[in-house]
């Protein structure tokens, strides 16, 4: 039996029903559409504040400061991008994500206090594979708590946004004051490796050595995530699984499972900025975590809940924004995160990019 | 023509029974009380209709059927299992395929994306690819488009090509016509005529009957949580009495 | 008359009701109960923190609201009167007074600002904006230090009638010297019962029922005709007033105020786990759960001192019990209660006795 190949077009149809035709004239069903509008207006935020400051300052100090600003952006970046993720995922805001941050820079520690004399070497290469061990074995851990976590705390309040931010809170206590009977109470000293130390000079410019490898994990980090999220078969369950979660189960995708991988992941990105973290201020404390949940919130919010690359210009945007102030108005400095969150979100109330369903 | 995936079938000892039976559905939904014991039976094969008025819980029952709200007390048999208590991605993989008034596409993923995801058995092959173009050819343009860019009934064309993907024994469809221009809501019954020459039973939730009064082959009409009449179509369609007292309205041709 | 009182919320349980009792006698009495200057600091603080959680609990317990800026209010009481009083030479009544009404007007903006500006979005968004507002306030107020006095604080002194040296009567009264530091705490004893009753009469009138209404189905209350927004904001400003005054109680009695006392995510942690574990929505909760962590805070410390000791062998054992690790302990509590009893000791003692009829 063969199937009619063609859908008749409007002014077509012989017999268009019983009914009156239809006073708006319809485009023949073979008109090409409008190209796809690409949202570009957030993207054009981070070079326009770079250049905006840029008569203010003088070249040189514009050069340090924007690498700086990029570098730390980059490890929020890393850190809060988890939690975005599980958020538009999952719709569970894990309070207690501070706490995979601290835990990753801890454990991490276990690697790089025995290796001390590699760090010591003036070799790239060996910095950086003790770092990459070290990298690896925080993220492997960090993503076997995060799964843990998961399971246990988190499965059992789905759904109850209050107890999930109480419950995650009190994880968070626990495992900071766990850290310091497991590591001790005091401060722990990390120096950056002999070949990471310094800066290089870009004429009268000087570029920190560990902040420009924080600005390349970031980006390979990013383009990473965007790779896996647009190229991937998961990448796909995800981003659908973000905007309506209902219809991907009702296509047959037990979706829960997923859930566990991507929170376990998150949290593996945290245990990784925490690393980074702790080396860029060269001291652990437990509550590290807790410090900079903060500014990881207002990044999140900034960039919309769900979105990792709102993620992504909001953590640059916020690193900015914050290094321009604290070096122009010190004072203002303090307060330009909530000024900046404040200002997006009377731009856009929902954040840079909205994702699913508010 | 069948579906590409499709086993050759012949008709089985089950042939003849109804390929979806509900029995007593009550469904509650917070403190409402919204399917009121619902008796459906969906003959296997052809295109079933549920009609009734707005609220009368047409959606609520296409839902619980679809597991996405639980049944607090009846029964519903599939294809002779009994799938009250499973979860949506097993009732799905058992061959139900659900289409939703709104939100049913995947706004940000490409109308390939969205077709993409839906093809769990196996890749995407162009043997299925055109089999789902041969119901709608205009897919065909806006492959790459993300499938938000599309008009309303663009978008239903995706939902529905991308319920059949897979090999359905049923599928459900909410209002699909809903806000669309005539001309579209013509394209659209004409695919689902012919997607009734395929093996797959539909069940159709619809307000207007006119639209499908020609198209279906039973009718059900529900009001207050409840089946109220039940039958073939061509019964309800010739009985203008029937359609005042059940529909409530003067069923002119211009409606 | 006595229900009357306590707006006729009682405790419906023999048990709390005897606790709350001797809660209530132990700090009436206390200058006369125990002699020295520790116990009497530690029944000021329970007094002030009660007020505290119990108007956080009505924030959470009857609203359903999770706001993490709720010490920043109480910092501001308190650094309004500390503020005013060390400005100047001689500390008077008027100059307090003027300090605290500015706090409050201060109060009154930033809980209107915060309210409409984020009550309008989903909880969990307000909770994020809440927590960076109150962060941003705690940094600022620890940078402006020729204001605010930066880390350190401030210290002052208080009107004459409150001062250590004051003397009202020449004899001891049963043991306690009738000076301003026991004059000072009956003021912070008395005003912090009536706060207490104040959030009483509230939750149990009209406006009370109707955030729990809210707290329960904030669809439905809008569909009965209750414009939730408005309500809601309107429990965040009195609950904000209500700690800005806690704060302003607790400046008097130590006569300093500093960051970590009241604008530090310890002081937010602590309420949290105060009014979870004491019952949330119940304000007796508040009660019981600020006495037992305040008094946990400071005796059970020692306790855990000597069992950390004890234990020097098992390293890991003896850091686990270290004084400084208690709030390992109040986390795995918290934790627990939120899992096995949500309603909290209140409720659970509540439950007890309305099962046993």
């Amino acid at each position: 039996m063969t199937t009619s190949t063609r859908v008749p077009a409007a002014q077509e149809n012989p017999d268009a029903g019983t009914a009156p035709p239809h006073p708006v004239s319809l485009p023949p069903a073979d008109t090409p559409l409008p190209a796809a509008r690409r949202d570009i207006l957030p993207l054009l935020l981070v070079p326009a504040v770079a250049l905006a400051v840029l008569p203010f300052v003088s070249l040189p100090s514009w050069v340090t400061l924007t690498v700086a600003g990029l570098a730390m952006g980059m490890m929020m970046f890393i850190m809060a991008s988890g939690l975005t993720l599980v958020f538009g995922l999952m719709s569970v805001l894990n309070f207690g994500h501070g706490a995979f941050i601290s835990v990753g820079a801890y454990t991490a520690t276990l690697v790089l206090l025995p290796m001390r004399s590699w760090l010591e070497m003036d070799s790239l290469a060996a910095n950086l594979g003790v770092l990459g061990l070290a990298v690896t074995v925080a993220m492997v851990v960090t993503a076997l708590i995060g799964w843990a976590f998961e399971r246990i705390v988190i499965m059992p309040v789905y759904g109850q946004h209050l107890k999930q931010i109480l419950i995650t809170m009190g994880g968070m206590i626990v495992s900071e004051q766990l850290i310091n009977v497991i590591w001790g109470a005091e401060q722990i000293a990390l120096p950056l490796p002999a070949s990471l130390r310094g800066a290089i000079f870009l004429g009268d410019a000087a570029i920190e050595k560990f902040r420009l490898l924080a600005v390349v994990v970031g980006l390979l980090v990013f383009a990473a995530m965007f790779l896996v999220l647009n190229r991937t078969r998961i990448g796909l369950l995800i981003r659908a699984g973000v905007e309506n979660g209902e219809m991907v189960e009702a296509m047959g995708y037990r979706i829960r499972r997923l859930f566990v991988g991507v929170f376990a992941a998150g949290s593996a990105l945290a245990g990784l900025g925490g690393v980074m973290w702790g080396m860029y201020k060269e001291t652990l404390v437990a509550h590290m975590g807790s410090e900079v949940m903060v500014l990881v919130f207002i990044i999140v919010i900034i960039g919309g809940l769900g979105s990792v690359g709102g993620c992504f210009i909001g953590a640059l945007l916020m690193a900015l924004v914050t290094n321009y102030a604290s070096f122009l108005a010190p004072k203002f400095g303090l307060v330009s995160n909530i000024v900046l969150m404040i200002a997006i979100l009377l731009w856009r109330p929902a954040g840079l990019y909205v994702k699913g369903r508010q | 023509m069948a579906h590409p995936n499709m086993p050759d079938t012949v008709p089985g000892p089950g042939a003849r029974e109804p390929i979806l039976t509900l029995s007593g559905v009550h469904t509650h939904i917070g403190q409402y009380h919204i399917l009121q014991g619902v008796d459906l039976v969906v003959p296997r094969g052809g295109l079933a209709v549920l009609l009734g008025r707005n609220g009368a819980g047409k959606t609520t029952t296409l839902r619980t059927i679809m597991g996405l709200w639980k049944a607090g007390s009846g029964s519903i048999v599939f294809d002779g299992r009994d799938i009250t208590k499973l979860d949506t991605p097993d009732i799905a993989r058992a061959g139900i395929a659900y289409v939703p008034e709104s939100m049913a596409v995947f706004s940000e993923l490409t109308v390939r994306e969205n077709l993409y995801l839906a093809a769990r058995s196996g890749p995407l092959d162009d043997a299925r690819v055109d089999w789902i173009c041969g119901f709608f050819p205009a897919l065909k343009k806006f492959w790459n488009y993300p499938a938000g860019n599309l008009s309303g009934g663009q978008k239903q064309m995706v939902a529905i090509a991308r319920a059949i993907v897979e090999p359905r024994k049923l599928l459900l469809v909410d209002e699909p016509t809903k806000g669309l221009a005539p001309a579209i809501v013509q394209s659209l019954m004409k695919a689902f005529r012919e997607l009734k020459d395929t093996s797959t039973t539909i069940l159709l939730v619809e307000q207007n009957f006119n639209v499908v009064r020609t198209l279906g082959d039973s009718v059900s009409v529900m009001d207050d949580g409840r089946v109220v009449h039940a039958g073939p179509m061509h019964d309800l369609a010739g009985d203008e009495t029937l359609q005042q007292r059940l529909l409530g309205l003067s069923l002119d041709s211009h409606q | 008359m006595l229900v009357k009182l306590l707006s006729a919320d009682l405790p419906r349980s023999r048990l709390l009701a005897a606790i709350l009792v001797a809660i209530f006698l132990g700090l009436l009495f206390a200058p006369f109960l125990f002699s020295g200057a520790r116990p009497l600091n530690t029944a000021a603080t329970i007094c002030i923190y009660i007020v505290l959680v119990a108007s956080y609990d009505l924030l959470l317990g009857y609203t359903g609201i999770v706001s993490f800026a709720h010490t920043m209010f109480y910092g501001i009481g308190a650094y309004g009167i500390g503020i005013a009083l060390a400005s100047v030479e001689e500390p008077t009544w008027g100059i307090a007074l003027a300090g605290l009404g500015l706090a409050l007007v201060l109060t009154v903006l930033l809980a209107l600002l915060i309210g409409l500006f984020a009550l309008r979005v989903r909880a969990i968004f307000y909770a994020m904006i809440t927590l960076a507002v109150a962060s941003s306030f705690a940094l600022l107020a620890s940078q402006l230090s020729d204001f605010t006095g930066g880390e350190d604080g401030r210290t002052f002194s208080v009107p004459e009638l409150l001062s250590p040296g004051f003397t009202l009567m020449e004899s001891e009264v049963f043991g306690r010297a009738v000076d301003g530091k026991l004059i000072t705490y009956y003021v912070v004893f008395f005003g912090a019962l009536l706060l207490f009753l104040f959030l009483l009469r509230l939750v149990n009138s009209p406006f009370g029922r109707v955030l729990q209404a809210i707290r329960e189905n904030e669809f439905r209350a809008e569909a009965l005709g209750y414009r939730t927004v408005v309500y809601r904001v309107w429990a965040n400003v009195l609950a904000a007033l209500v700690a800005a005054l806690a704060g302003a109680l607790m400046a008097l009695w130590l006569r300093y105020v500093g960051p970590k006392t009241t604008l530090g995510f310890e002081v937010m942690t602590d309420i949290l786990l105060i009014v979870v574990i004491g019952g949330m929505g119940t304000m007796y909760g508040a009660v019981v759960g600020a006495t037992l962590f305040i008094l946990a805070q400071n005796y059970l410390k020692e306790l855990m001192g000597h069992a950390s000791e004890a234990l020097a062998g098992v390293p890991m054992l003896a850091a686990a019990l270290h004084p400084d690790r208690w709030l390992l302990w109040l986390g795995v509590l918290f934790i627990l209660s939120i899992y096995f009893f949500p309603v909290g000791i209140v409720g659970k003692l509540r439950l007890r006795s309305y099962l046993k009829r």
